[in-house]
């Protein structure tokens, strides 16, 4: 039986302090050109914690509203946006004082130091928090002074933590000499974990699923965790997993650039289909290093900084329970080391050769969800409306193949994709941030059948050249149960049953 | 345009002379076409990479301009590259191009 998509949950952590002084685009201004303008203008360019939780694609990707509603909204959105909750109904947007206390809360070697009224008041924050629990709480150690935190900055290489441009704590290297444990990389992984961390509790939540059931988490981040002898050696899967209190999961990492999420779907839906797993999580935090990657040309254009906040994710995948849209994981899509990569060969391998093994055409999908970047993003960058030409490229491809007339391609991007919504997070907008509302489509008969599509560019490790991607269907459950079908040791009981009362029949009892 | 990118296109012009090297464009946009042409041509206009201040004068080209085409097999140019001349706006881009190579290729 096929895995089902029992729960799905995505959150938003905005970081306006990290983008300055994390997100490479920012760093290696820094290095290159430290006097540079973008450097002086940045700091007034960044957005406030109130614009980035009423910023509409913020709202669409934690279920706020949906794609339809913010397809209705004019753009550029950063100057549309209206009053809304901190939570929807997938997940929420948290402020970087909590980020901060997280990553506290989420240290295990003493790296994370905050300053002692910044720590009291951020603890404060969390206390009416619905999904902080005791355990998590009791995670959180107490503050230090200022002076101590000013001094491992400026003398022992510790990366500063910064709140509203003040400091307000620091991460401590890990290492004296090991550059896979510096206070940059700790950073890094800290806020990925702890991303990751706040995107499954919001699951649980919205899940309802007991703790102690969860049997496996993969990570699907983008940071590789590990020593000098074992650079992405990993398992940031388990450490997010000790964090939540999934004391019965075991757990690992899949790594695969922005095309990671799919492989790792694809992978859990077939750990619970085989039968080794019940229920799998795949999570994944966000990215510290993609925070204001395009904003340079944001900044250029009078824009506010939009890649303000990390993207995060986590998925439940559990067995068929006859109701949940299943994965069909024997028509996936890959992108194999012989694919090519023209854009037509990378549609061909990830979404015809799939749907050719089932028999079907491109229409017959309702809705794609390729890379799910936020146009308001990639627009003013020159990178245009990501989904749209991917929309676009699907529909060329259909017309190529005569599923489609080609004066119907402009309804063909309306009628089976939706508008961009998602963070430029790397890994984040690759297919995943439709599942949520895929699911929900599927359960409430609005479409039976959506395709998730994930792209990954392999160059960038110049380890290869080739392309990589992965995709899956997701469809409306078949209606039958993995407890619902009847096992041969069933069928032996049930004769031998009725000849016991046949037998009795006959001995006149 | 990538850093790393950049640094190669300056090592592959140096290595073979600037005048024997035609670079072409496979970006979705005119404007990062533009942008693209205008880094191997003029220099990196956002002041981050290796052509930073550096004017190649390069000839280049967007694949889905006709010069490009003419020069490849039939069957193959629509096997790789006809579903994405369908979804382009070949016009925008071409435009781009031949105003990025009029104003700075030198060869």
């Amino acid at each position: 039986m096929n895995s089902v998509i029992k729960s799905v949950a995505y959150t938003l952590t905005h970081a306006p302090d990290l983008v300055i002084h994390a997100g490479t685009t920012q760093t290696t201004e820094r290095i290159v050109n430290p006097e540079s303008e973008y450097l002086v203008a940045l700091p007034k360019a960044l957005r406030k914690y109130e614009d980035a939780v009423n910023y509409p694609p913020n709202q669409t990707y934690i279920g706020g509203m949906t794609p339809a509603d913010l397809e209705k909204i004019s753009m550029p959105w950063y100057e549309n946006g209206t009053k809304s909750d901190r939570f929807g109904k997938f997940g929420e947007i948290t402020p970087q004082e909590e980020l901060y206390l997280v990553m506290q809360i989420c240290d295990c070697f003493d790296l994370v130091m905050l300053e002692a009224s910044f720590a009291a008041g951020a603890a404060k924050q969390i206390e009416s928090h619905p999904l902080f629990t005791d355990e998590i709480k009791a995670r959180i150690k107490p503050g230090t002074e200022i002076a101590v935190i000013e001094n491992e900055v400026k003398e022992n290489g510790a990366e500063g933590l910064y709140h509203d441009n003040k400091l307000v704590g620091c991460v401590k290297k890990a290492h004296s000499i090991d550059e896979n444990l510096s206070a940059h990389v700790i950073l890094e992984n800290l806020v990925s974990k702890s991303t990751s961390v706040i995107s499954m509790m919001n699951l649980v939540k919205n899940s309802g699923i007991n703790i102690a059931s969860v049997d496996c988490v993969i990570d699907c981040s983008e940071e590789a965790v590990g020593d000098m002898n074992q650079r992405g050696g990993g398992n940031l899967a388990k450490a997010s997993a000790e964090i939540v209190g999934f004391t019965g999961a075991t757990g690992f990492d899949v790594r695969g650039f922005c095309a990671a999420p799919v492989h790792a779907i694809i992978t859990a839906a077939s750990l619970v289909k085989s039968g080794t797993y019940k229920n799998v999580i795949v999570t994944a935090g966000g990215s510290t290093a993609k925070l204001g990657m395009n904003g340079k040309d944001h900044v250029k254009k009078g824009l506010p900084v939009l890649e303000d906040v990390l993207g995060g994710f986590a998925v439940l995948i559990s067995e068929n329970d006859g109701i949940n849209p299943e994965i069909l994981s024997e028509y996936v899509g890959r992108h194999v080391v012989g694919s090519g990569s023209s854009p037509q060969a990378v549609i061909t391998a990830l979404v015809t050769n799939p749907l050719d093994a089932m028999g079907i055409k491109i229409t017959d999908v309702d809705k794609f969800s390729p890379e799910m970047h936020n146009p308001d993003v990639t627009k003013p960058a020159g990178a245009g409306d990501v989904p749209e030409s991917n929309y676009k490229m699907i529909g060329a491809l259909a017309v190529k193949r005569g599923e489609l007339d080609r004066t119907e391609l402009p309804n063909f991007v309306t009628k089976h994709g939706m508008v961009g919504f998602a963070p430029t997070q790397g890994h984040i907008p690759s297919g995943i941030p439709y599942l949520g509302f895929g699911r929900e489509d599927i359960l409430e008969g609005k479409i039976t059948r959506t395709m998730i599509v994930g792209k990954g560019s392999l160059f960038l490790g110049r380890m290869t050249n080739l392309f990589d991607g992965a995709s899956f269907v997701v469809e409306k459950n078949s209606g039958t149960t993995d407890t619902g079908s009847i096992s041969e040791e069933q069928v032996r009981s049930l004769i031998a049953e009725s000849l016991r009362d046949f037998a009795k029949s006959l001995g006149g009892e | 345009m990538d850093l790393e990118n950049q640094k190669r296109v300056k090592e592959l012009s140096e290595t073979h002379g600037a005048e024997n090297v035609v670079v072409i464009l496979g970006a979705a946009e005119g404007e990062a076409s533009g942008i693209a042409a205008e880094t191997v041509t003029a220099g990196d206009p956002t002041f981050a990479g290796p052509l930073t201040g550096v004017s190649l004068g390069l000839k280049v080209y967007h694949i889905c301009e006709e010069e490009i085409k003419a020069e490849v097999d039939a069957g193959v140019y629509d096997e790789q590259v006809g579903m994405m001349e369908m979804v382009l706006n070949l016009d925008e881009i071409a435009a781009e191009m031949q105003s990025i190579r009029s104003q700075y290729t030198k060869f």
